[in-house]
């Protein structure tokens, strides 16, 4: 059966030893982790975990009854469709020699990005945006070489 | 308020004491060590019983058998470490059969934690995916509430073992202390209560179909369900198989009852799959020893399916009519669902199919030739007649639990105790003696090999302290009899280190340990020994030099379709 991209978030316990619960879970069951992202919510007792992940329709249908049976899995829903909103971040450090660094400014400006560290032959992107805009960023920014990437995967809400 | 529940100063130790005792425990198996002697200097001030096993293993599997015998949470205690990790086979057995036990384990102290200090070890990280859930208790206050929970989660909905690690220090500590309220989880509330509209569908469908099959499993027997699953299956009179599990859930001197269903199934219980027109799965699921090749598993047949644990829907077949509920409660709804006068004709109506299936009984019956050696399934046969199907029976794993699954028979549910999910060998004496606490009164049987015996025998030493009266019947061909079967069937007879060559004189293995061993060598003494070991009032080892390559049949090869066996 074909796989497909699915973005999962759910809220959980704020508790030691949850993550691990989460993510044993899936290595367990041989379940994909494409990015996972985890963070307190604004009720310091309860954290939101967004992980995406590649499965095909039956699996996924298991992910889900799996993660819900999980006795710290509050709520979980799987985020899709124009009624969700979905976001990464990255911090790119891109090399950028004279005669580039005019090219680079440009790109990050598309990308409506910001240089958050400028050296003598580099800058250091933050660019946020949905996981195709990120690649997109990268992609056009790959022949200026980049030497360090740091992506923070999906974080998902609906609206 | 009342006066037992005014706040208190309390130690952890007793805490867990007062939890204890709120929970109805009478029984506790375990073995002391340095992180939990707090806590057994408390237990001996109570009237709560404790059985001082020889193996932390034995532990979970007596509370395991306990539970199963009993229907109500089994319990154990052990040390932190090398306590703890013993208890780790026990526990994954009792979560791939559901069972309500709760295992206690001690802790290195909370400063210590972290630190690799002396018998440390993570076992709540080691058992997280073998546990419903588990608990490392960080503080004194919060014990109660962790106990409380662990209880309740053990318990309900698909229920399951739960661990509580417990560090020394808390053990120690006083802290104020008052019973906690009910418990309540806003992430956890199991489906008891079917949809009604599923319900519905499924009465439509029995009330149409020509050959339905009801295959029901071991949440039937957890959910107490028996009885409701027999008057379905009278009322529209539908044949019945079940899983390993299952046995007992449906009574097998009635005229409906097929025998087990898999692997090592009876003919017309895996014939009935590949020829149904409807499957009523109840309580199941859909293990690969019960259905063999999931492509071809029910080809003709619309499946329903009711388990209390969504994750079994779906998981390895697809249903026509799934529903999440209780097994007891949705037999007992949709029984009152079944209009009766739907089925005045039904016997002219089911005719045909009962009739097809009575000629696949007759064709291929489970038979065995009894002649100059012992024959394992005589060894059954015979020790479920003498006991007229009244034993409760253990089992290890392989050869010795298809053949006490398929020979000896059963009425009533919590009478077949037996690793059924994780396969484990060892479970068998453990369990017996956990089974035979729970019910003193009853005749226990543990049904063995004279390989999966040798796992657990220091356990005999157990039943001798605390004067249980468990039989032992070895089925000794000094093979690792069900490995040995592979081989012959599918490796060219190549027995790779399947031979026992050298295995103890169970014998004087019995009476060194204090109990009764009796061995039969020649068919004509299996009667007598049997006779002699079940009237004893003493633990009994009853070896039976059976035939060494006999073999389980029929064989349902690991793959293949449930309706190709190989028959003898």
């Amino acid at each position: 059966m074909a796989e497909e991209k699915h973005v999962l978030t759910m809220l959980v316990d704020n508790k030691p030893g949850v993550l691990s619960r989460v993510v044993s879970l899936f290595s367990g069951r041989g379940f994909n982790i494409d990015s996972l992202c985890v963070a307190e919510t604004i009720d310091p007792l309860i954290s939101r975990i967004t992980v995406v992940t590649s499965a095909s329709a039956l699996e996924m249908e298991q992910i889900e009854k799996q993660l819900n049976k999980l006795i710290n899995v509050i709520k979980l829903r799987t985020v899709s469709g124009p009624k969700s909103v979905q976001r990464e971040m990255a911090l790119i450090y891109v090399m950028a020699r004279n005669g580039q660094r005019s090219e680079i400014l440009r790109i990050v400006d598309i990308f409506r990005g910001k240089i958050i560290d400028v050296g003598q032959e580099h800058f250091i992107i933050e660019v946020t945006g949905t996981e195709e805009k990120i690649s997109a960023i990268i992609n056009l920014l790959k022949p200026m070489g980049i030497k360090k990437l740091a992506r923070t995967g999906t974080v998902a809400l609906f609206r | 308020m009342e006066d037992n529940n005014t706040e208190r100063m309390l130690t952890g130790a007793q805490i867990l004491m007062e939890i204890l005792k709120d929970e109805g425990v009478d029984t506790i198996f375990g073995y002391p060590g340095g992180a939990v002697i707090d806590i057994y200097d408390e237990l001996a001030r109570t009237d709560i019983r404790h059985i001082l096993v020889r193996h932390e293993q034995g532990a979970v599997h007596a509370a395991d058998g306990y539970a199963r015998a009993k229907g109500k949470t089994g319990v154990c205690l052990v040390t932190s470490g090398p306590g703890a990790t013993n208890t780790v086979t026990g526990i994954a057995s009792a979560y791939m059969d559901s069972i309500p036990v709760v295992i206690l384990t001690g802790q290195v102290p909370t400063h210590l934690i972290g630190n690799d200090a002396f018998q440390e070890v993570d076992i709540v990280g080691i058992t997280r995916p073998c546990t419903k859930h588990n608990y490392l208790v960080k503080t004194a206050g919060e014990l109660a509430g962790v106990l409380k929970e662990a209880f309740y989660l053990a318990r309900s909905g698909r229920p399951g073992p739960v661990l509580v690690d417990i560090p020394k220090d808390i053990t120690k500590a006083k802290v104020p202390f008052r019973m906690p309220e009910e418990v309540n989880l806003k992430s956890y509330k199991p489906t008891y209560n079917p949809n009604q509209r599923q319900l519905q569908k499924i009465a439509g469908l029995i009330t149409e179909s020509d050959s339905p099959l009801i295959f029901a499993g071991g949440g039937v027997v957890l959910s107490k369900g028996s009885s409701e699953l027999t008057e379905l299956a009278r009322k529209a009179m539908i044949p019945v198989t079940t899983s390993l599990m299952g046995l007992g859930a449906f009574p097998a001197s009635d005229p409906l009852w097929l025998g087990m269903i898999g692997m090592h199934g009876t003919y017309q219980a895996n014939m009935s799959v590949g020829a149904c027109d409807l499957l009523i799965a109840i309580g199941v699921r859909f293990d690969d020893r019960v259905t063999g090749k999931t492509d071809s598993f029910a080809p003709n047949a619309k499946i329903i399916h009711i388990d209390i644990d969504p994750t079994s829907i779906r998981k390895t077949i697809s249903v026509s009519v799934p529903v999440v509920g209780d097994c007891r409660i949705s037999l007992d709804h949709l029984n009152r669902m079944l209009d009766q006068n739907e089925f005045i004709n039904i016997h002219h109506k089911r005719e045909k199919w009962l009739n097809r299936i009575s000629e696949w009984k007759r064709s291929n019956p489970l038979s065995y030739q009894q002649g100059e050696i012992i024959k394992p399934q005589y060894v059954i046969d015979s020790l479920f007649k003498l006991t007229k199907g009244q034993a409760v029976i253990t089992t290890e794993v392989g050869q010795n639990q298809m053949w006490a699954a398929q020979y000896y028979h059963f009425d009533r549910p919590g009478h077949f105790i037996t690793s059924g999910g994780l396969g484990c060998m060892g479970f068998g004496l453990p369990a017996a003696i956990g089974a035979q606490v729970a019910c003193p009164d009853k005749l226990v049987v543990d049904i063995a090999g004279d390989g999966s015996i040798q796992m657990n025998s220091q356990e005999l030493a157990t039943a001798v302290q605390y004067s249980l009266p468990v039989k032992i019947v070895i089925l000794n061909n000094r093979y690792l009899g069900m490995v040995r079967q592979w081989q012959e069937l599918f490796y060219d007879k190549r027995y790779s280190f399947t031979e026992m060559e050298h295995a103890p004189d169970f014998v004087r293995l019995a009476e060194a340990y204090g109990a009764v061993g009796l061995r039969a060598t020649k068919p004509e003494e299996v009667i007598p020994v049997l006779t002699e070991g079940l009237s004893s009032d003493k633990t009994v080892v009853m070896d039976f030099m059976v035939e060494r390559e006999e073999s389980v049949y029929p064989m349902v090869p690991a793959g293949a379709p449930i309706t190709e066996m190989l028959l003898v």
